[in-house]
C-alpha cells in the first residue's frame, strides 16, 4: 500500500522554466494554499498567470486562501491511464470552488472511499499531502467531506 | 469592402481517405497515409495532385507541408496553415482557412488533411509518461488527471447535474454512430453491433463515460479539396459550398486549472451564434448533423448550444429514434464517426458531411440541402461549420 492517497510513482509537479507557479508549490510544502491576487482590483488570479484578467494589471501577489471548497464537479476513474496506476482500483477527482476566493476553482482528489456518491455543492476543506522522500520533494492539496 | 462572409465563396470538390485501421494496424507510416489521401482526393475532385496550391491542418499534424509539396511535385506552394489548438477542435476552422485563403485569392486549390499513426507515434489516450510535470498539466497529472476523457467528464458531470441529465441520453449518442456504422463498409466497428445491454453492461471508463461513450484510437489520413464555387461546378462531382465556418471559444475558455466561467460547456457558446449568422439560416434549416465525438457527452452539449433542443429538453431529445438515418428528426453521425467509423480527428466527419450532400452515404438522409459539422466539443478553440447544396446559395 502507498502511504499516499494514489500509488507512488506519478509525475512530480515543479514550477515551470519561467517559476509563474512556484509560489504555489512552495506554499503547499508548508501547508498553505497560496493564489494570487491583484493587488489593483482585488481580483483573485487563478491558475496563475502573469497578468490580472480583469483590469489588466500585472501587480500581483501571492496570498493565502482558506482551505473551505465546495464540490463543483467531479469524476471517478476506473481506467489507469498511467503505468503506476495499473491495478490501483477507482479513485475520485475533484473540482472544488472556493467561495472565500470569489469561487476560483481548484483540482484535487476527494479521500475517502473511491465509491462513495459525491454530492455537488458539498462542503470540503483541503488536506495537504507531503511527498517528502520525492526527488524534488512536493506536496499536493487533495479534499474531503466536512 | 462589402459584407464579408465566406458564404457560398468556396465549395469543397475532392474528398479522399485511406483505409481506417485500428490504432497501431496502418501497413504504412504516418506520412505515406497523408500522401494517399490527398491523392484520392485529388483523384475524386478529378484534378492533377501538382495543382494543389495549398494545404491546411489542425492539431500539430507532423506532416508538413513543404515536404508534401516536394514528395508531390506540387508546382508552387501558396498557403501552409496550421489552426492552433490540440484535438479535433480545429477541424471545421481548418476548411474555413482553406476557404478564406481561396476565397480572397491567395491560393487557388487548397488541401484540407489529417493523418494518424498512432502506432508510430504515441497514443492520444494515455497519460504523459515522465518524471515531473509543469504548467497547467501540474496542476491535474499528479491527483490522476491525465487523458482527455478525463479532463472532459467534469464538464459533463456538471451539465447533467444542472440540467438534470440521464445516462439513457448518452447511450442514444453511442447507439445512433454504432447503428450507422453497421452499413458503413469503411467504419473500424462495421459487424459490431450495439445494443443497450452491451451499453450498460461495459465498464466504465471515467463516470460518466462508459467504454462505449469514447472515440476509437485509429491509424489512417484524411483530406478534402477546396476550390472556388465557380470552379467547382465544372468539376465532377455536385459541389458541396461552405455557407459558414466558425471557430474560437467563449470568455477565458482556456482559463487554467478547470477555471472556464461557462465551465459545463463544449465551448460552442459563441462559435454557433457566428456560423449561423454567417450561413443566414437556423437550426431547424440543418437537415443532417456530423457532431464530432470525442465522448459523448461532448456531443450532447455540442447539439444544445448549436440549438438543437434546449438544455432542459435533451432526456427527451437524445432517444436513438431521433438521430437515426433517414427517418430520425436529426440524424446524427451518419458514418460511425469517431465512435465506429474512425477517429480520424473528426475530417472523417467533413468528408461524411459532403456525402451527405452528394447523396452518396451508406446512412443516407432524406432530401438533404443544409449539411453541418461541429469539431471537437470541449477544447478550445472549437469550431463547425455548414455546408449546403446549389439550392441554399
Amino acid at each position: 500500500m502507498s502511504k499516499y492517497h494514489l500509488p507512488e510513482g506519478m509525475p512530480i509537479p515543479v514550477p515551470e522554466n519561467d517559476d509563474l507557479s512556484k509560489p504555489y508549490w512552495e506554499g503547499l510544502r508548508q501547508s498553505k494554499l497560496m493564489v494570487q491576487k491583484c493587488q489593483d482590483c482585488g481580483t483573485h488570479v487563478w491558475g496563475p498567470e502573469w497578468i490580472c484578467h480583469h483590469c489588466r494589471s500585472f501587480d500581483l501577489a501571492w496570498e493565502e486562501v482558506t482551505g473551505k471548497g465546495r464540490i463543483y464537479s467531479w469524476e471517478r476513474v476506473w481506467h489507469p491511464v498511467h503505468p503506476a496506476l495499473k491495478d490501483h482500483g477507482p479513485y475520485i477527482v475533484v473540482l472544488v470552488e472556493l467561495p472565500d476566493a470569489q469561487n476560483i476553482r481548484m483540482i484535487g482528489n476527494l479521500l475517502g472511499d473511491p465509491e462513495q456518491e459525491i454530492p455537488i455543492g458539498a462542503e470540503v476543506e483541503v488536506t495537504f499531502e507531503h511527498h517528502n522522500d520525492a526527488d524534488p520533494a512536493y506536496s499536493l492539496a487533495h479534499w474531503r467531506l466536512v | 469592402m462589402g459584407r464579408r462572409t465566406l458564404r457560398g465563396q468556396v465549395a469543397v470538390a475532392g474528398i479522399g481517405e485511406t483505409t481506417y485501421y485500428r490504432h497501431g494496424q496502418a501497413p504504412d507510416p504516418e506520412f505515406k497515409l497523408a500522401l494517399k489521401a490527398i491523392l484520392a482526393a485529388a483523384e475524386d475532385a478529378g484534378i492533377d495532385p501538382t495543382e494543389i496550391d495549398g494545404f491546411a491542418s489542425y492539431s500539430n499534424d507532423r506532416n508538413d507541408p513543404s515536404r508534401l509539396a516536394a514528395a508531390l511535385g506540387t508546382k508552387q506552394l501558396r498557403f501552409s496553415n496550421m489552426q492552433w489548438g490540440g484535438g479535433g477542435g480545429g477541424g471545421a476552422a481548418a476548411v474555413g482557412n482553406a476557404a478564406a485563403a481561396v476565397a480572397t485569392g491567395m491560393a487557388d486549390c487548397v488541401v484540407v488533411f489529417r493523418a494518424l499513426a498512432q502506432g508510430q507515434f504515441a497514443r492520444f489516450g494515455q497519460g504523459p509518461q515522465v518524471p515531473t510535470i509543469s504548467g497547467d498539466l501540474a496542476m491535474q497529472a499528479p491527483y490522476g488527471l491525465m487523458s482527455p476523457g478525463q479532463r472532459y467528464a467534469m464538464k459533463v458531470i456538471r451539465f447533467m447535474h444542472e440540467y438534470g441529465v440521464e445516462q439513457e441520453a448518452l447511450r442514444a449518442i453511442a447507439l445512433a454512430s454504432y447503428h450507422h456504422a453497421q452499413s458503413n463498409p469503411r467504419a473500424v466497428m462495421n459487424g459490431r453491433p450495439l445494443d443497450e445491454e452491451t451499453y450498460d453492461a461495459s465498464r466504465w471508463i471515467v463516470e460518466p463515460f462508459h467504454l462505449f461513450d469514447c472515440c476509437m484510437e485509429n491509424d489512417g489520413a484524411a483530406a478534402l479539396i477546396v476550390v472556388s464555387a465557380e470552379r467547382a461546378k465544372d468539376m465532377p462531382h455536385k459541389p458541396s459550398y461552405l455557407l459558414s465556418a466558425a471557430g474560437g471559444s467563449d470568455y477565458r475558455c482556456g482559463a487554467p486549472s478547470h477555471n472556464h466561467p461557462n465551465y459545463a460547456s463544449s465551448n460552442f457558446a459563441t462559435v454557433a451564434p457566428n456560423l449561423y449568422e454567417m450561413a443566414g439560416l437556423k437550426p431547424s434549416d440543418v437537415d443532417v448533423v456530423q457532431s464530432y465525438e470525442n465522448f459523448t457527452g461532448g456531443v450532447m452539449m455540442s447539439l444544445v448550444e448549436h440549438g438543437f433542443c434546449q438544455p432542459e429538453a435533451v432526456n427527451d431529445f437524445l432517444k436513438p429514434e431521433n438521430l437515426l438515418s433517414p427517418s430520425g428528426l436529426l440524424p446524427l453521425n451518419t458514418s460511425g464517426g469517431n465512435l465506429a467509423e474512425c477517429y480520424m480527428h473528426g475530417l472523417e466527419l467533413q468528408i461524411e458531411a459532403v456525402r451527405q450532400l452528394r447523396g452518396t452515404s451508406t446512412a443516407q438522409a432524406p432530401d438533404v440541402n443544409v449539411s453541418m459539422v461541429t469539431a471537437g466539443p470541449m477544447v478550445t478553440p472549437v469550431s463547425s461549420l455548414i455546408f449546403g447544396s446549389e439550392a441554399t446559395l
